[in-house]
C-alpha cells in the first residue's frame, strides 16, 4: 500500500504531558510526524491537535487505534479522507534594502500575505494559506535573503457540516 | 503469615460495613490519609511497597493503622513483582508504594513487565514537593514521563482534593478493558496537605469507554466461518484467563470441536489433560501446535495478541488460514496479523454469545491428524540415572502437586520446562513474564501470590541466574513466614543465552558462566530460610518431599545437568514449521 500524506485531529483533555503522550506514541510506534499543532477548541477543557503524518492504510488505521487507547484522548478523525480546509502560517524574514522594497511588495500582495514589520534593511512578511502555497512563498523571497523563517505547522477542518 | 481480608462486595469489589461508613467520614483528612482511605474502599488487602523522604507521610499514616496491611520488601523491584504476581494470581488490582526518584525508578521494570502483559496494578510513588518539582531537587525523577510508555495512564497528582477521585479513576482503568499498570506521582506536599474526604462513588471519564460487549454481525460471521471450516484452531492466550473465561472457552472448542492451543500466558486457560487441547505453540511450542497452526484454515486468536514469540516469521505464519480475531483491544486487531473477522470485546462476553448459537465445524479428520502429530512428536527429554535433568525435576513438581498448585517462574529455560513439562488444570496457576521476560520476576511475584491465597500451595521455579536478581526477598519470606517452595533449577549458566550461543552463535560461548554465585543452601539460611539441594533424581525426589513436608519457606538447589537445551525451537527469522526437534533428530 502506498504511503500517503494524512492530516489527523485529535480532541484531547487539556491536561500537563498530553503532547508528551501523543508525540511520545508516535516515537515509540515508528508513526511519523510532519507536522503537529495544538491549540484550544471549541469546548473549555479540551485542547485539539492537529497532525499530519505519512503512512499507507494500515499505519493509519494503527496510529488511530493507538491513540484512543491514551485515556486523554477523546476523538481521533481523519482529516484528510474529507474535503477539508488546511492552513499553515509562516513568519519570514528577508533582507530588504529601501530599494528592493517595492518589489518585495510586489510579490506579498499577489499572493495576499502581509508585511507586518519592517527594519531599517529587513521586513517580514507573514502568509497564510497551505503548504504549497508557503513553499512558493519562500521560495519567491529566496532570491532577497532569506534571514530567518518560522512555519506554524498545519491546523485543518472539515469543510461543511460533517456527519 | 498473617493476611486480613477485608469483607467485600462481590459485584463492585468496594468494602461493606463498618469500615466503609467509617472511612467514607467526610472530615477533613491529610492526602495521605485520604490515600490510605481510598485504597481500603477499592478492597486492597495488601500493598507492598518501600518508605523514603517523600512517602513519609504516607507511611506516618499508616503507623498504628490496624486496618491497613502493608508488606516491606528489600528492594522496590520486589514490591512491584509482589504487587504483580498478587494481580496475577487473584484477578484484583495489586498495589506497590515506592519514594520519589531512585525508589520510583526502580519501579520501572517492574511496571514494564506488567504493562507488556496486561496486569491491573495501582502504582503509588511520591515526589518532591510540588514547589521544588523541576529543580534537580534530591531524590526528584521525572516518573510520569519516564514511564508514560509503559503504563495504561498516569497521574501527577497536583491538588489534594483531586486525589480520592484519581485513586477511584486510577483502580478503573488498571481494571477495566484492556488492564494494565496506572501510576499515581503524588508530591509530598499533596500528601501532607489537608482536605475534606469526598470519595466519589460513581465516575466517568470522557475518553475511556472500553468496548465490552462485541458486534452481533461480526460473532455470527465468526459462527459461519466455524461452520465452513475443516481444519479450524483456537488460539488462546492471556486475554481469557485475564477474562475468567476459561469455563466459556472450553464450552466453545467442545460445541465446535476446535482444537486449542494456549500461549504461555494462556496455560492454565484451558485444561492441559482435555482432549482438544494441543499444546503450547511458538517459539518453544509442541510439534503439534506449530504444526496445526501452518496447516489450519480457520484461525481464531482469542484473547492473545499474535507475539512474535508465537508468531515468529511472520511472513509464512498461518498462511492457509482465514483470521478471527478477538480481543478487547482494538488496536491489537490488525496489527501484527491481518484480521478476516474481527471482534471487539470482552473475550467472556464474546464467547457467551458465540457458544449460544455454536455449532460444530467438519474437523473430525483434523482433530485425528492433529492427534497423529501429538502421538508422533510428544514433548520430551532423554532421561539421566547419573545427572539431574531439569525436565525430570518440573515433571516431579507437576506429578507431586497435581496441578493444583499456583507456579510462578522466572525467565529463562526453566520457565519452558515449566510451560512444557507442568500440566495446568486452573486458570491463573502460571504466574509469568511473558512479554517483557523479566529476569528477577519469579521469586518476588510468588510472594504476591502466597499473600493472596495464604493457604495454598505456592511454587515459584527459578534459574539461577534470575534468582540472584530478587534473592534478597527471602529475607520477607524468613520474616513473615511465607511458606512459598523456591525452586532453583541449577545449571550454573544463563542457559537460554547458552543454548542461543551454541545454536545461533556457533557455540562461541560468550560471559555466561555463572561461576560464583553462593551456595544457595547456606543463603537460604543465612536468611533463616530452609535450604536444601539435590543432585540426582533420588535426592531431588527426597528435598522435594521434605520441601512439601516443611510448613514455611524452603529453597531447594537442583543441581541439573549443564548442557540441556530446550526443544523443540524455531529459531528467530524462521517460520513455525522450521522446527529443531533435538533429540528427535
Amino acid at each position: 500500500m502506498s504511503a500517503n500524506k494524512h492530516t489527523i485531529s485529535v480532541l484531547v483533555n487539556n491536561q500537563p504531558g498530553v503532547l508528551q503522550r501523543v508525540s511520545g506514541l508516535f516515537g515509540r510506534r515508528g508513526f511519523n510526524i510532519d507536522s503537529i499543532t495544538v491549540g484550544a477548541s471549541e469546548e473549555p477543557g479540551l485542547s485539539r491537535m492537529i497532525i499530519v503524518t505519512t503512512g499507507d492504510e494500515n499505519t493509519l488505521e494503527q496510529i488511530s487505534k493507538q491513540l484512543y487507547k491514551l485515556i486523554d484522548v477523546i476523538k481521533v478523525n481523519d482529516l484528510s479522507s474529507n474535503p477539508m480546509v488546511a492552513r499553515e502560517l509562516a513568519l519570514i524574514q528577508i533582507n530588504a534594502e529601501p530599494k528592493v522594497r517595492p518589489e518585495i511588495l510586489g510579490v506579498v500582495e499577489t499572493f495576499r500575505a502581509s508585511v507586518v514589520d519592517i527594519g531599517p534593511t529587513t521586513m517580514i512578511v507573514q502568509v497564510v494559506g497551505d503548504s504549497d502555497k508557503i513553499e512558493a512563498m519562500v521560495e519567491l523571497l529566496k532570491p532577497y535573503g532569506i534571514r530567518e523563517l518560522s512555519r506554524t505547522g498545519v491546523t485543518a477542518m472539515i469543510r461543511g457540516i460533517v456527519k | 503469615m498473617s493476611v486480613q481480608t477485608a469483607s467485600t462486595n462481590q459485584a463492585t469489589g468496594l468494602l461493606n460495613g463498618d469500615l466503609r461508613d467509617r472511612l467514607l467520614k467526610p472530615d477533613v483528612i491529610s492526602g495521605s490519609e485520604m490515600l490510605l482511605r481510598s485504597l481500603l474502599l477499592e478492597g486492597v488487602d495488601t500493598v507492598f511497597g518501600y518508605p523514603g523522604g517523600s512517602v513519609l507521610y504516607i507511611y506516618d499514616a499508616m503507623h498504628g493503622n490496624p486496618d491497613f496491611h502493608h508488606l516491606l520488601t528489600r528492594h522496590e523491584q520486589g514490591a512491584i513483582h509482589a504487587a504483580d504476581g498478587y494481580a496475577r494470581a487473584t484477578g484484583k488490582v495489586g498495589v506497590c508504594i515506592a519514594t520519589s526518584g531512585p525508589g520510583a525508578t526502580n519501579l520501572v521494570t517492574g511496571i514494564a513487565t506488567a504493562y507488556m502483559d496486561s496486569v491491573p496494578i495501582v502504582v503509588i510513588t511520591g515526589n518532591v514537593p510540588t514547589s521544588a518539582i523541576g529543580t534537580d531537587a534530591f531524590q526528584e525523577a521525572d516518573i510520569t514521563g519516564i514511564t508514560m510508555p509503559i503504563t495504561k495512564h498516569s497521574y501527577l497528582v497536583r491538588d489534594v482534593h483531586d486525589l480520592p477521585r484519581i485513586i477511584r479513576e486510577a483502580f478503573h482503568i488498571a481494571s477495566t478493558g484492556r488492564k494494565g499498570p496506572v501510576l499515581i506521582d503524588i508530591p509530598k506536599d499533596v500528601s501532607a496537605a489537608k482536605a475534606k474526604f469526598e470519595y466519589v462513588d460513581k465516575i466517568s471519564i470522557r475518553g475511556y469507554n472500553p468496548t465490552v460487549t462485541p458486534n452481533k454481525l461480526q460473532v455470527d460471521r465468526l459462527l459461519k466461518a466455524v461452520e465452513k471450516a475443516s481444519k479450524p484452531l483456537i488460539l488462546a492466550g492471556g486475554g481469557v484467563v485475564y477474562a475468567g473465561a476459561g469455563q466459556q472457552l472450553l464450552e466453545f472448542a467442545e460445541k465446535t470441536q476446535i482444537p486449542v492451543i494456549t500461549t504461555l500466558l494462556g496455560l492454565g486457560g484451558f485444561p492441559s489433560a482435555h482432549k482438544l487441547w494441543v499444546g503450547m505453540p511458538g517459539m518453544h511450542g509442541t510439534y503439534a501446535s506449530n504444526t496445526a497452526l501452518q496447516n489450519c484454515d480457520l484461525l481464531i486468536s482469542i484473547g492473545a495478541r499474535f507475539d512474535d514469540r508465537v508468531t515468529m516469521k511472520l511472513d509464512g505464519f498461518a498462511p492457509t488460514a482465514k483470521v478471527a480475531h478477538i480481543d478487547v483491544d482494538p488496536a491489537e486487531i490488525g496489527k501484527n496479523v491481518p484480521t478476516d473477522i474481527p471482534c471487539v470485546g470482552d473475550v467472556k462476553i464474546v464467547l457467551e454469545q458465540a457458544n449460544q448459537k455454536a455449532k460444530p465445524a467438519k474437523s473430525e479428520a483434523w482433530i485425528g491428524e492433529i492427534e497423529g502429530w501429538k502421538q508422533q512428536y510428544p514433548l520430551r527429554y532423554k532421561d539421566s540415572e547419573s545427572e539431574l535433568k531439569p525436565q525430570y525435576v518440573i515433571e516431579m513438581i507437576s506429578e507431586t502437586t497435581d496441578g493444583e498448585a499456583i507456579v510462578t517462574t522466572d525467565v529463562g529455560q526453566h520457565q519452558m520446562w515449566v510451560a512444557q513439562f507442568y500440566k495446568f488444570k486452573h486458570a491463573r496457576s502460571l504466574i509469568t513474564s511473558g512479554g517483557l521476560g523479566t529476569m528477577g520476576f519469579g521469586f518476588p511475584s510468588a510472594i504476591g501470590a502466597q499473600m493472596a491465597f495464604p493457604d495454598k500451595l505456592v511454587v515459584s521455579v527459578n534459574g539461577d541466574g534470575g534468582f540472584q536478581m530478587c534473592a534478597q526477598e527471602l529475607a520477607v519470606c524468613a520474616i513473615h513466614n511465607i511458606p512459598v517452595k523456591i525452586v532453583i533449577i541449577n545449571n550454573q549458566v544463563l542457559g537460554m543465552v547458552r543454548q542461543w550461543q551454541e545454536i545461533i552463535y556457533d557455540n562461541r560461548l560468550s560471559h555466561i558462566d555463572l561461576a560464583g554465585s553462593p551456595d544457595f543452601v547456606k543463603l537460604a539460611e543465612a536468611y533463616g530460610v530452609k535450604g536444601l539441594r539435590a543432585t540426582n533424581k533420588e535426592e531431588a525426589r527426597k528435598a522435594w518431599q521434605e520441601a512439601l513436608n516443611t510448613p514455611g519457606p524452603v529453597v531447594i538447589d537442583f543441581v541439573v545437568r549443564k548442557d540441556e537445551n530446550v526443544f523443540p525451537m524455531v529459531q528467530a527469522g524462521t517460520t513455525l514449521d522450521e522446527m529443531l526437534l533435538g533429540d528427535y533428530e
